[in-house]
């Protein structure tokens, strides 16, 4: 690899409860990802890849290891600290798209952006609808979650997670709850964004489909990455 | 309170227009409740107030007693003290001090009396009564006898009195009928029934006979001093400060009307705690009220703060935005439910003009502002424990429900 690796990880592990009752769930993972990298993660139920996303999401801390971002050691972070890196430099889609009803289309890409900053701005109002334009959902921009289909949220989730320009996007299963059709648009989307912007997306996915468009292939299996 | 915060806040209101109303009209009730209460306590306390003090002097001047002063109380002497019932009770030089009186702030009427006890006699029938001998057109200065007058009028010729209701009843007089009346001083003379009049005070009704000042001079044997000055001033509620400079500025000896009814003011002041206890319970309903929509609220929207958190939003804003909901559901409840009561009181009629069996409430005393206000604060108040619990939320955890 030419670049500086983005995210460094070294044996990373993850142990969940207590004494008899624990239960290792990571178990060493050894795992570098480049700038405007495409990985899918694949693995089986329970193979790992949901908490191997939540801890590189600084949603959650890891039990040992190394965790390094850009240079800053996420382990040693505040969670203040985490929580600011989180809004600056990573981007998150869920199977869900977990939009915020309240608010339009346009209002929830702004919202990781107007969080962080504590306001909304003509900025971010005019990023937020390039981004909506971006993934064809120019004219539902004034729509709520509640009116939009359920590809089209999942459109929506991603352009929210383009706003703050993130260096890594972290996918959890994205097209878990869609149809054929509307997964493969999202995923060409995806593709797209990660051509023109340069934007790392580490995408866990089930489907062999899905993992076959992207360029390279994370497998795990019982908390250790097997290929890489 | 950051800018967002507040258009998430509203937005969330808004997007739900018929939980929020509900949950404002909650608030409107419990605000409606006490202003309803204040009104209706400082009502009552203003009508009873006005009621006893409507009728009898605010100030009552009297001759100092002439006990002999001690002059060695230390000396270890043993001391008897005997009352000096030698001289009659009297304020003997009252001319000059009227004027004293009359200039003094707040005074609004001043009455000099003579007064006695006396018993009439009707047939068979004996009946004690209070004689007050009142100067020409200061008949009506101390309480509304002229106001009163239910039968025949007002006028006191030098033989005529005026006496009340029930005495009337109770004798079975009527005007124009003449009655013996004998004084304390053994003097006894014929009068006839100039009025009757109904004051609404029992003892006055059947005990206070009022005559021409002179005659009443006559009828007590005192040819030149008189027995008290009875006064009102304005506010009644200034009295027991203005009797204090009066006492020093006559030398006379002054009681306030407060003095004699510490039993109203007790009673006031029991009424006004209950009161207190019911605004309180009523703020207390719209704070469990508001912090377990709250809790509700933020039980069913656990996924949206998750992401918001996932997304970058600290605690802080999370905590804003809750706090501020609450705020909100209670301030604009308070002021629809004050203006609701505003209105609802508006129609009532002032309390000096309540009939009796009606409500005496006091627009003016609801507390409207402080309804507003303590209501604001307790919605906050209410929000930040639920705000906090919000805040706590684990991203990964409400993200994964």
């Amino acid at each position: 690899m030419s670049a500086e690796p983005i995210l460094s990880v070294r044996d990373l592990t993850k142990v969940f409860g207590e004494g008899e009752a624990q239960a290792k769930v990571l178990k060493g993972i050894d795992l570098t990802m480049a700038p405007g990298e495409m990985a899918a993660l694949l693995g089986p139920s329970g193979s790992g890849k949901s908490t191997l996303l939540t801890i590189l999401g600084t949603l959650m801390r890891a039990s040992g290891g190394r965790h390094e971002m850009l240079g800053v050691d996420l382990m040693q972070a505040s969670d203040a600290e985490r929580t600011a890196f989180r809004s600056r430099h990573l981007g998150f889609v869920f199977q869900f798209h977990h939009l915020l009803p309240d608010l339009t289309a346009l209002e929830n890409v702004m919202m990781p952006a107007a969080a962080a900053a504590g306001r909304e701005s003509r900025a971010m109002r005019e990023r937020a609808a390039e981004l909506l334009d971006a993934v064809g959902l120019a004219d539902r921009r004034d729509y709520r979650p509640g009116a939009l289909s359920g590809g089209q949220r999942q459109r929506v989730a991603v352009a929210r997670a383009l706003i703050n320009q993130p260096v890594l996007v972290l996918a959890d299963e994205p097209t878990g709850n869609l149809d054929r059709q509307a997964a493969d648009q999202v995923m060409q989307l995806i593709r797209s964004i990660n051509q023109t912007l340069a934007t790392s997306f580490l995408i866990s996915t089930h489907d062999e489909h899905i993992a076959g468009q992207c360029p390279r292939r994370i497998e795990l299996l019982d908390g250790r990455i097997v290929r890489s | 309170m950051s800018p967002y915060a507040v258009k998430l806040a509203f937005r969330h209101l808004l997007s739900h227009p018929g939980q929020s109303a509900l949950l404002m009209s909650g608030v409107a009730l419990g605000v409606g409740v006490f202003i309803f209460m204040s009104a209706l306590i400082g009502g009552l306390a203003t009508l009873l107030t006005l009621r006893t003090v409507g009728s009898i002097p605010h100030i009552v001047l009297e001759m100092p007693d002439r006990d002999p002063a001690v002059l060695a109380p230390q000396s270890g002497a043993q001391v008897v003290l005997q009352k000096d019932l030698s001289r009659r009770q009297q304020i003997a030089i009252w001319q000059p001090v009227v004027p004293i009186i009359e200039a003094e702030a707040g005074v609004t009427a001043v009455s000099p009396q003579i007064r006695g006890s006396a018993y009439v006699e009707r047939g068979q029938a004996l009946a004690p009564v209070g004689v007050i001998g009142v100067m020409p057109g200061k008949l009506s200065d101390i309480a509304d006898i002229e106001g009163a007058i239910v039968d025949g009028s007002s006028n006191l010729p030098t033989d005529g009195i005026l006496i009340g209701s029930r005495l009337a009843g109770d004798l079975g007089l009527r005007t124009g009928q003449v009655l013996r009346l004998t004084s304390e001083r053994g003097r006894a003379r014929s009068f006839r029934i100039s009025g009757i009049f109904t004051l609404g005070v029992a003892s006055a009704d059947r005990q206070a006979v009022y005559m021409d000042f002179t005659t009443a001079r006559a009828l007590f044997d005192l040819p030149t001093g008189i027995s008290r000055i009875e006064i009102k001033v304005e506010p009644a509620t200034d009295a027991a400060a203005i009797a204090a400079r009066l006492r020093r500025s006559t030398g006379l000896k002054t009681t306030a009307w407060t003095e004699d009814n510490s039993q109203l003011f007790e009673g006031l002041d029991a009424q006004a705690r209950t009161g207190t206890i019911i605004k309180a319970f009523a703020l207390i309903t719209i704070v469990v009220g508001i912090a377990s929509a709250m809790l509700l609220s933020i039980v069913r929207r656990q996924a949206e703060i998750g992401i918001m958190r996932a997304m970058g939003a600290s605690k802080r804003l999370v905590v804003s935005i809750f706090v501020l909901e609450g705020t909100l559901i209670g301030f604009i409840g308070a002021v629809v439910g004050a203006l609701v009561a505003w209105l609802v009181l508006l129609p009532l009629p002032p309390v000096s003009e309540v009939e009796s069996g009606g409500l005496p409430i006091d627009q003016a005393q609801g507390d409207f502002l402080l309804a507003i206000a303590l209501t604001t604060l307790a919605a906050a108040l209410a929000s930040i424990l639920p705000a906090r619990r919000a805040a706590r939320i684990d991203p990964v955890e409400a993200i994964g429900s």
